[in-house]
């Protein structure tokens, strides 16, 4: 029997001709990951072990983004303590105010994650670089105090769950309801353990900002990893990003798969997950009257360029609604600048929107727009736990950049379609 | 290794937000932690809960965020133990690796009710549910992840990999 194109990564990481799912082998990684919030307490793992280097000073990235720029004085002794970790061990990747980005959107920015690599990082949403055609996952602080030990890590082989895309999806229709639609399907624990794959011809209609927002919320759905197919859109963005060598894993015809969805784009609708599972998606059509005090167009879902064109498309000429703060995050100094250069903050500004560094912030109720009780938040991130984004009575609905901006113009969750052109 | 007190329940999908809100991630102090362990879930958590109790619960326990901080707040607010149906795998990882005992059974974590008084045995995966006279056969851990928990969780384990290499 073939193997699947985690599968493949995982046994050429592990010198391995072979694996099968439930085997467990430790396989060498290409980069270690870790933020503000995981890495003081790797580091402090790190320092038990008693080593005075890291496996590889170029293969570890440290990312402050998410209580940075520091929100508070605790905040700013952590990344002070990883700062001076970063500087003692010579880490080449740590990003500093000024250089960093949202670290899910910033790696394949700078070209440090490419396709056929092997990562791990301190953080559940490292499975973004699924869409490079890499296997990443998010694994806790210990995994990456070891990984910097060791550039090594122990997984259980996954198997996988395969998502064949067919047709295009509709003007308003992004990655992001694609897989909050997939999520409203297989459930928060539908792949739990498992790969999802995503393949089909329907992939050609995907952008790669597309793409990195539905492989950053496999965890959502409780998978390991998600993965897509590497095509000409991918090989084009890796060229334009990075230097490294990278490798095309394909899976093979004759691959098990758990189960095998087809997903048929033209025929998913804007969706919304309403509070407080990304599981409870509902469309947008079927969302009823939901008055909302904020939206947040950012995060390491949804702060790239695309995502910040559609809602500059939107609220070109239009008011946020008088009873909406709406707080706009582009997620790295790259994507900043190129949407200032195109007129973006001139929209959004004008709009009465609000502009931000690149921060987590608001995502993980760190700061830069935390909401009251009984606030409701139209967000373009990725969990709507309770409490996640502020107080435990406040609510986030979660939904793509369109639908996002919509509603604050209209003031409720609202469609694109149904404000006036 | 075995564990002996009583159930504090709670149902699916319990997330790492709730086990431990990001408003409390700017320390890592393991005590500091404990003070907010699964607040917004239940504010009586912690009073409901003595040293050595077991917390049992639904599908998907600890899904959401990489944080260790949720584990470690769990152990450190003084519970020996979790049961649950399914956990959520980096929670799953990160228990194993700083040593908090967890254990999936799926007739246990439905079986037993709150204040039920239960007894774990985690070399065999039995479970006995005391109060109302059960056992239930839980899933043991791996053979390589007893290794790990037999050094001490991760590190331990690393710090004798490395010796061995040397």
């Amino acid at each position: 029997m073939g193997m699947t194109m985690t599968q493949k990564i995982l046994a050429d990481h592990a010198g391995m001709e072979k694996v099968e799912a439930g085997q467990l082998v430790k396989v060498k990684v290409d980069m270690v990951l870790g933020n503000d919030i995981t890495t003081p307490v790797a580091v402090k793992e790190f320092r038990k072990i008693g080593l005075d280097r890291v496996f590889d000073v170029n293969k570890i990235a440290i990312v402050p983004d998410h209580f940075t720029p520091n929100k508070d004085i605790k905040s700013a002794e952590q990344v002070k303590f990883i700062r001076e970790f970063a500087r003692e061990m010579g880490i080449v990747n740590f990003f500093e105010i000024g250089q960093m980005g949202v670290e899910h959107a910033l790696l394949p920015e700078k070209g440090l994650v490419v396709p056929g690599d092997a990562v791990i990082g301190a953080d559940s949403h490292t499975c973004t670089y699924g869409a490079l055609g890499a296997f990443s996952t998010g694994v806790g602080s210990t995994d990456m105090a070891a990984g910097m030990a060791t550039g090594e890590a122990w997984f259980k082989v996954p198997e996988a769950i395969k998502f064949v895309l067919k047709g295009k999806p509709g003007k308003w229709v992004s990655g992001k309801d694609v897989i909050l639609h997939i999520i409203g399907m297989i459930g928060v624990d539908g792949a739990l353990y498992q790969s999802m794959e995503f393949a089909g011809d329907g992939l050609r209609h995907l952008s790669m900002d597309d793409r990195f927002a539905m492989a950053n919320m496999a965890i959502e759905a409780g998978g390991k990893n998600g993965i897509f197919e590497v095509d000409d859109r991918t090989i084009e963005y890796v060229k334009e990003h990075s230097s490294k060598p990278y490798k095309v894993y394909t899976a093979d015809g004759d691959a098990a798969y758990a189960a095998v969805y087809e997903i048929d784009l033209c025929a998913v609708k804007p969706t919304v997950a309403f509070p407080h599972l990304p599981e409870n998606t509902r469309t947008i059509d079927n969302v009823g009257d939901v008055k909302i005090d904020q939206v947040v167009i950012g995060s390491c879902t949804n702060g790239r360029i695309e995502d910040l064109r559609i809602a500059g498309e939107i609220l070109k000429g239009r008011k946020v609604h008088p009873g909406v703060r709406c707080i706009i995050i582009p997620a790295t100094q790259k994507i900043w600048k190129q949407a200032m250069s195109e007129g973006l903050f001139h929209i959004f500004i004008d709009a009465g929107a609000a502009v931000s560094t690149p921060t987590c912030g608001p995502c993980l109720g760190g700061h830069m727009g935390i909401l009251a009780k009984g606030e409701r938040a139209v967000a373009t991130t990725n969990r709507n736990f309770v409490g996640r984004m502020g107080d435990p009575e406040s609510e986030v609905y979660l939904a793509s950049p369109a639908v996002a901006a919509a509603s604050a113009v209209a003031g409720k969750l609202a469609s694109p379609e149904e404000l006036e052109y | 290794m075995k564990a002996k007190g009583k159930a504090v329940k709670y149902g699916n999908n319990v997330d790492t937000d709730v086990i431990i809100p990001a408003r409390y991630l700017n320390t890592s102090d393991p005590a500091e932690l404990a003070k907010h362990c699964m607040e917004d879930l239940d504010r009586d958590f912690l009073k409901k809960i003595r040293r050595g109790d077991i917390l049992v619960a639904g599908k998907n326990f600890g899904c959401g965020s990489s944080r260790e901080h949720a584990p470690i707040a769990i152990k450190a607010s003084g519970i020996a133990c979790v049961i649950a149906e399914t956990f959520a795998r980096i929670f799953y990882r990160n228990a194993i690796n700083i040593g908090l005992p967890i254990i999936e059974c799926a007739e246990a974590a439905r079986g037993i009710d709150d204040g039920d008084d239960v007894a774990v045995e985690f070399e065999t995966g039995k479970i006995t549910n005391l109060t109302k006279g059960k056992e239930y056969a839980g899933v043991p851990f791996p053979e390589f992840m007893q290794e790990i928990m037999a050094s001490d969780g991760l590190i331990g384990y690393i710090k004798k990999q490395l010796r061995v290499e040397s």
